[in-house]
């Protein structure tokens, strides 16, 4: 065994700054609840704030009777807006935390959970569950399993000598991409007017029929996810450095770009099979996880899932108050998040962005 | 003394194309500073990818302890040998702490939470390598000789008995080259056996204990550095371009011809 290079006395201590980055991660988990407790009150039936919060303790607290509650406010309240609050938290904690994999696999910042074609397949498998009713899966099925035949088409095309070298990745993504993109617009042009409408309406994403079959089919695998995800973290961090390094550290770069893409993959094409395409959650929640808390995925994926779950739940809020028709979340997602990712990269400079 | 590195009739092709490597045998002792010395393009990266793994040989053995590493996981490689690249692109702004930090991974199991013990180790490779200040620039920030030191230094902590070092002065002033070549004798004497690429002869000279001459994807020669880096053999690698003089206990290069050229210019 190699000696003890023990030779400094006195080295300065070097802090760790982990306390405070738990304390921080604490925050943001108070600023979901506060949020969540927000969007409970506001929608397009006004009911009081307190009637709110008594409805959904009864339904939390066990013992509590459920029977003593107005049924107009408990279908509102239970039956709707939660299981969509619920949701909306899984799919921003699923693309934000897919995103920051994708970032990190990839050592490029600007690559969205969308990179390798999850969309693009997805659109198609719902567009085909649309055009052609009686096809034999559901729309989300269908959504879901061409979302993953995309990535492992992808994946598949971008191995070379047992190995998966990232920019291969991205190209054959954008080339998986780009066929199901044709794909879609084939389906759009033969298909009626009514299906086009609902093609283009499920293209921007939305929460309109959350219910609480989503919030248990969508909840428990992107909790799941996240949790092996963060307790795997410190591996990402190896990752990002590049295959080469990662093999000199004693990570095996294969083995463990393949263990998150695929969870990444799974928690995206579930989200998007669920809701449609949301755009920049995954794109953007990284970056202002990075700029709060630093590149250490140790610390950064809980920030990037709680923003995410923050900023979606803040923006479907608004898609469903802000006018009298609901507005498709996706537009939200774009028009607050684009120009807000602008101020962030403008006003704190390139260096932290890397 | 019993080699720490032993390689033999190695040979490296990209998929049947003109071999890389051509039946290479040298073993390298423990303890040891040790040279790889030759032209550009001459291989010498590529046998340190064969060393460690990162590319699959067609012929010959690799033993590192008596051990074949065909056989050895690349968690296990990372136990017993480092690298340090010629350069590394940064993709995050991570602190130069947690960079060198990452050179423990190989020995806390899994790294969700850090082991005090790991975090010393850090402090430690930062100071010996004299980079203290350091610890709290993000990695991406530095010049490429500062990143240099910085994965000296995660090597160090890595505490391997084996280190390869990639040209690891090409990027650094003249100070940190004398600086960083004394403290590879320093771990050097500690145990842990150090092999690096380098192109400039007097380094080999001045600090190694061994060198490997390569040339044109094969091996010229392997020996102590006074008795091997002659005149004869830099004209068969680089013709018509050393000098070798005594100097002082060791042997000096120089460019041929250099008084002339200046008293002609004059």
């Amino acid at each position: 065994m190699p000696e003890k290079q023990q030779l400094s006395t006195n080295s300065h201590p070097i802090v760790f700054h982990e306390k405070k980055k738990l304390g921080i991660l604490l925050v943001l988990f108070f600023f979901l609840l506060m949020v969540v407790a927000i969007a409970l009150v506001q929608g397009a039936y006004d009911i009081p704030a307190l009637e709110v919060y008594k409805t959904v303790i009864t339904h939390i607290l066990p013992g509590s009777n459920i029977n003593g509650i107005n049924k107009l406010y408990n279908t509102i309240i239970w039956e709707i807006r939660t299981p969509r609050i619920l949701v909306s938290i899984a799919v921003g904690i699923a693309l934000a935390v897919a995103g920051a994999i994708y970032q990190g696999c990839f050592r490029n910042p600007l690559v969205e959970p969308y990179i390798l074609g999850v969309e693009s397949g997805a659109a198609f498998g719902a567009a085909l569950a649309i055009v052609i009713p009686s096809f034999i899966f559901s729309l989300q099925l269908s959504a879901f399993l061409f979302g993953i035949i995309a990535v492992f088409g992808a994946y598949l095309l971008a191995r070379i000598r047992g190995e998966t070298p990232v920019i291969m990745l991205i190209l054959s993504g954008v080339i998986i991409g780009s066929i199901f993109t044709a794909f879609v617009s084939i389906l759009k042009y033969i298909s009626t007017d009514a299906a086009l409408r609902e093609i283009v309406f499920w293209l921007m994403g939305g929460f309109y029929y959350t219910n609480w079959e989503d919030v248990f089919l969508i909840v428990p695998i992107v909790v799941g996810s996240f949790f092996i995800v963060w307790w795997l973290s410190w591996k990402l961090n190896i990752l990002s450095m590049g295959d080469e390094e990662a093999k000199t550290l004693g990570v095996n770069p294969e083995s463990y770009k393949a263990v998150f893409i695929i969870i990444a993959t799974l928690i995206t094409a579930i989200s998007v099979s669920a809701v449609g395409v949301i755009a920049w959650v995954g794109l953007m929640m990284p970056h202002a996880a990075r700029m709060i808390l630093g590149p250490d995925h140790r610390f950064m994926l809980p920030a990037a899932a709680l923003l995410g779950a923050i900023y979606l739940v803040l923006c479907d809020t608004l898609a469903r108050t802000l006018t009298s028709a609901e507005i498709p979340v996706g537009i939200l997602t774009s028009l607050i998040g684009a120009p807000y990712l602008l101020y962030l990269i403008r006003s704190k400079g390139r260096a932290s962005f890397q | 003394m019993s080699s720490m590195l032993t390689v033999e009739n190695l040979s490296f092709e990209y998929e049947k194309q003109t071999p890389i490597l051509h039946d290479i045998s040298f073993s390298v002792k423990k303890g040891s500073v040790c040279g790889l010395f030759g032209p550009n393009g001459c291989g010498k990266t590529t046998l340190f990818k064969c060393c460690l793994k990162f590319l699959t040989y067609s012929k010959g053995k690799i033993l590192i302890n008596d051990q074949d590493i065909k056989t050895t996981s690349i968690h296990d490689m990372a136990k017993h040998s480092a690298y340090v690249p010629q350069e590394h692109k940064p993709s995050f702004s991570y602190l130069v702490r947690d960079v060198v930090l990452m050179g423990r991974t190989s020995h806390f199991s899994n790294g969700f939470q850090i082991p005090n013990l790991d975090k010393q180790k850090t402090l430690d490779a930062l100071h010996l390598v004299g980079i203290d200040h350091l610890a709290y620039t993000p990695y991406n920030q530095l010049s490429g000789g500062q990143r240099q030191l910085v994965i000296i230094a995660r090597a160090v902590a890595q505490e391997t008995q084996l280190m390869f070092l990639d040209e690891p002065t090409s990027a650094l002033d003249f100070s940190n080259q004398i600086w960083v070549w004394r403290l590879l004798q320093k771990i050097a004497s500690k145990g842990t056996t150090i092999i690096a690429c380098t192109h400039d002869p007097n380094h080999v000279m001045w600090f190694c204990d061994s060198v490997v001459v390569m040339n044109n994807h094969s091996l010229v020669t392997v020996g102590p550095p006074k008795k091997v880096l002659t005149e004869k053999i830099l004209d068969h690698i680089y013709p018509g371009t050393c000098r070798v003089d005594r100097f002082d206990t060791t042997n000096m290069v120089y460019p041929r011809n250099l008084t002339q050229e200046k008293e002609g210019s004059q």
